[in-house]
């Protein structure tokens, strides 16, 4: 057992699926003492771990007067299993609800659920091949019908449902579901699944009523007026909704949670750019809470200096990074570049990936261009804190830089230039158009060229980079550049999905149109059976350490990580509006109030 | 327009007492007349000394990364200040100048070349070369510009590259894209004119004398209609650098760590509050070049405006 495995334990103590004595009763069993292991979970912070909803004040619900959200991007639906972006994902989290939330740490909080299953509580089964759900009782709809197991019966068979085109799909279609009895359904996996909080959880876990939806599931799923006119349980009842410009809703007087919710009625308006809704709440106050701050962080101190409000940031799993392609982007095979029959000149080999691993200033791009809003990071996976590896590191040293290319047989020729076999050290670098990412483009670019290494730049408008047209060269998944950049969410708080990124089944290519997850088309054998292996593996801790080795070997060579960005919103000074990282920003909207 | 005006008046004045000069001189003489014109020589003059010679006077790499001294205001280090980098502006400035300039030229010399072109060649028939020509020039008029230029730029960037380098190619390829994309408005003016002279007197004259369609066209017409086209042209220049910027900023034109004036400008835009020097001298730069080319054209087709009394 290694510090990684310890740490892994106590995150599992942390988000009590693992009991502290059970914890305690390991530490014994590899030769620590039973206070030694306490003061571990002490300076883990478990012993304080608070939860989220614990900072609420008000001791009564309603009275807070209106509450006015400022979205840039408007919400066109509501119905969170058609939801395209989280624009529509946050409208229809004030109406609707999942079982369980994710909380900033990544733990899950329960919200429709009477508890969070768990091995101790005997919801989660030895073999990981079922969860049992159990439904607070009591909780009604807004239209005033009990929430029954029969609901989540019908969420699982309309989001599965290849006909009614739910985007949730994918969360629903590798699972069975069968109700118990009023109050509890069991989710029945094919094959040992220790990712089990999928469905019913976070963004993708919000549960519709049956007795509205029944009739429309299916291909008639679209034509349903819940669609525009949402019956949920949520905090908050629908009021009015026009598409593209505003929400309102006022508030649930038969809310299950007590005291709760603060305000009596909320607003979300739509529309505008992320700047001047910085502006509304930030400078003018006309609004409490703006989503989505992409701006640089000067920008947003100056609007702050006004004391209307303050910029919040949570972090989730969102990573700004630098990929160094593996394959050749400048043979042609088959009609397609970067073939992964070829071998990139530069970059097969290890220490050139090292060289500009440590040309890259990460200290420098995140003082400068990210301020408060990203943090920097020699990890893919950036949370939870339990699979963090601690393994890794970066440094900015152009000096080594240099010794490892001379060792490698790059040598400099006359014009400063490195080269082997003929070869020069030219390397074409892309990216989408945004400010920052030029900035980090000329950052890397001065210390590469000090190096020996000319880069040529390219930026391409970000409606082309990030489409998914297979016929664009220009693609970021076609990648026929030698680096590129861009960030990528991790949205769900377990890195499984995200480090499919790595696997080399799942490279971006000609023959998936390049759909696939792997877009450096990296591949690597020890990284393939560790993640397999975690795939299976029921025990988190021993999970955990899997997935970290395969987050070490994938930054090893060609995954340079940049920045851990944060979800950047505005919010007003009066209001206390706790969110996290790893869920929509209003998942914990019934706990937002206002200091009198 | 001036073909428009009929007989004009320098005909019937009478012939001052002066030897005549050659052509040339004539045009000079005339030209300086125009009193901004001459200025506007002066301007357009120094900031093309400024870019071509300034980089000898001012030897600043264009990308040394200085976080210390990032969107400071000019002072002696950086005259015209620094970028929120800290690179070195005016260093940034002649770089940029050279390119920006280069394409605003070279783009107008290839539009006006194919719009004199094309409008003569339409002025001048009286068949079907004219409908035909008109026709083209409608079908360009009509293309939607920025698709076009996004797939001429896939179809070509690559291969211009290979054998031209990366600036080299990208500068052609620009040069070409604008000018081939704004020759409409020129062919139009010309063959208006064409249309108008080729029926005047003086022209009825000396086809009577047995002048050839070539030296109708070459010492008669064309001289006559140029007036507007210079202006047009000149306007030219200044809508190329401006393109140029677009296509920048849709990442479509140079790389975006080059600083032309266009960019410098995009760049700028976010820190206009804190720092105006950022974008108030590329800003003022393009200013001074298209007002002062302007103003040259202006002067330009008052000199060479044979009914015109200077």
């Amino acid at each position: 057992m290694d510090e990684r495995d310890l740490r892994g334990l106590i995150g599992r103590v942390k988000d009590g699926r693992l009991s502290r004595r059970a914890f305690v009763q390991r530490m014994v069993a590899v030769g620590l003492t039973a206070p030694m292991a306490g003061l571990m979970l002490a300076g883990n912070d478990v012993a304080m771990a608070a939860d989220i909803r614990s900072g609420y004040k008000p001791t009564k619900a309603g009275g807070g007067g209106a509450l006015k959200l400022l979205w840039w991007q408007a919400p066109t639906l509501i119905n969170p299993h058609f939801a395209v972006g989280t624009k529509d994902q946050d409208a229809s989290r004030i109406f609707y609800e999942p079982l369980a939330a994710w909380d900033p740490d990544g733990n899950l909080v329960p919200v429709l659920a009477a508890s969070i299953p768990s091995k101790e509580n005997g919801a989660l089964a030895a073999d990981g091949r079922s969860v049992v759900w159990t439904l607070k009782p009591g909780v009604k709809w807004h239209d005033g019908k009990p929430l029954t197991a029969d609901d989540l019966v019908f969420t699982w068979e309309y989001a599965r449902d290849p006909a009614t085109a739910a985007v949730t799909a994918g969360s629903y279609k590798d699972c069975k579901v069968e109700k118990i009895d009023d109050l509890s359904v069991r989710v029945l996996f094919d094959k040992p699944t220790p990712y089990w909080c999928d469905a019913y959880v976070g963004i993708v876990g919000m549960v519709l009523p049956k007795h509205l939806f029944g009739p429309y599931s299916g291909a008639k799923s679209r034509d349903a007026p819940q669609n525009l006119a949402p019956v949920g349980t949520g905090p908050y009842r629908f009021v009015e909704f026009r598409p593209g410009d505003i929400v309102r809703g006022e508030r649930n007087p038969d809310y299950h949670l007590p005291n709760r919710p603060y305000f009596d009625t909320v607003e979300m308006k739509g529309g505008g750019d992320a700047v001047s809704a910085a502006r509304a709440v930030l400078q003018t106050g006309e609004y409490d809470y703006a989503w989505n701050m992409l701006i640089e962080d000067e920008v947003l101190k100056r609007l702050e200096t006004g004391g209307k409000g303050r910029v919040d940031v949570v972090y989730g799993g969102k990573l700004e990074f630098l990929l160094l392609n593996a394959t050749d982007p400048n043979v042609e095979v088959d009609g397609e570049r970067a073939s992964i029959t070829t071998k990139h000149p530069a970059f097969s080999d290890p220490k050139v990936a090292q060289a500009i691993n440590l040309l890259v200033d990460r200290k420098s791009i995140q003082t400068y261009i990210y301020g408060r809003t990203g943090k920097a990071t020699a990890n893919t996976v950036n949370g939870p804190e339990r699979f963090v590896s601690k393994n890794t590191s970066f440094a900015f040293d152009p000096a080594r830089a240099n010794a490892l290319l001379d060792e490698a047989g790059w040598k400099k020729g006359p014009d400063g230039i490195r080269a082997k076999d003929g070869k020069k050290l030219k390397l074409l670098f892309q990216t989408s158009i945004n400010a920052p990412r030029q900035k980090t483009q000329a950052i890397i670019k001065q210390a590469a060229a000090k190096a020996g290494i000319e880069i040529e730049l390219k930026s391409v408008t970000g409606s082309v980079f990030f489409s998914s047209d297979p016929a664009n060269p220009d693609t970021c998944t076609h990648f026929y550049a030698d680096m590129e950049m861009y960030a990528y969410s991790m949205t769900q708080a377990d890195p499984a999905i995200w480090l499919l990124m790595y696997a080399s089944w799942e490279v971006a290519q000609k023959a998936n149109k390049w759909q696939g997850r792997n877009v450096v088309r990296w591949r690597n054998d020890a990284y393939d059976k560790a993640y397999n292996a975690a795939q299976s593996e029921l025990d988190p801790v021993k999970r955990a350490a899997l997935l970290i080795k395969c987050n070490d070997l994938a930054v090893s060579e060609n995954v340079v990580p940049l920045i851990h960005r944060a979800e950047v919103s505005a919010v007003g000074a009066a209001l206390t509006a706790p969110r996290s990282g790893w869920d929509n920003d209003l998942s914990f909207l019934p706990d937002w109030y206002k200091e009198a | 327009m001036a073909g428009s005006t009929l007989a004009s008046p320098s005909d019937e004045a009478p012939a001052l007492a002066r030897a005549p000069a050659s052509p040339g001189r004539e045009t000079w003489r005339r030209f300086r007349r125009h009193r901004l014109a001459v200025a506007s020589v002066g301007v357009l003059a120094l900031l093309v000394a400024g870019v071509v010679f300034g980089g000898l006077l001012w030897p600043v790499a264009i990308d040394d990364i200085d976080f210390a001294a990032q969107l400071q205001g000019p002072s002696w280090d950086h005259p015209f200040g620094t970028d929120d980098l800290g690179q070195d502006l005016l260093a940034r400035m002649i770089y940029g100048g050279r390119i920006s300039l280069a394409v605003g030229f070279a783009a107008m010399a290839v539009a006006s070349l194919i719009g004199v072109l094309v409008g003569a060649l339409a002025g001048m028939s009286r068949r079907l070369l004219d409908p035909v020509l008109m026709w083209l020039t409608d079908l360009f008029l009509s293309l939607p510009q920025l698709p076009l230029l996004l797939l001429v730029i896939y179809l070509f960037r690559d291969s211009l590259k290979a054998v031209f380098g990366t600036q080299g190619g990208v500068f052609l390829m620009i040069v070409a894209v604008i000018g081939g994309l704004r020759w409409m408005p020129v062919a139009r003016l010309v063959r208006a004119q064409f249309l108008s002279l080729r029926e005047k007197e003086f022209v009825e004259a000396a086809r009577s004398q047995g002048a050839t369609t070539g030296h109708l066209v070459r010492r008669h017409i064309l001289p006559n209609a140029l007036g507007p086209v210079i202006v047009a042209a000149s306007i030219e220049v200044s809508a190329a650098i401006i393109a140029e910027s677009t296509l920048s900023f849709l990442g479509l034109g140079f790389p975006p760590d080059i600083p032309t004036w266009g960019r410098l400008l995009f760049d700028a835009k976010d820190h206009l509050d804190v720092a105006p020097h950022w974008a108030l001298f590329p800003g003022g730069a393009i200013f001074l070049t298209v007002l002062s080319i302007n103003f040259i054209g202006d002067g330009l087709r008052d000199a060479l405006d044979p009914r015109r009394v200077l």
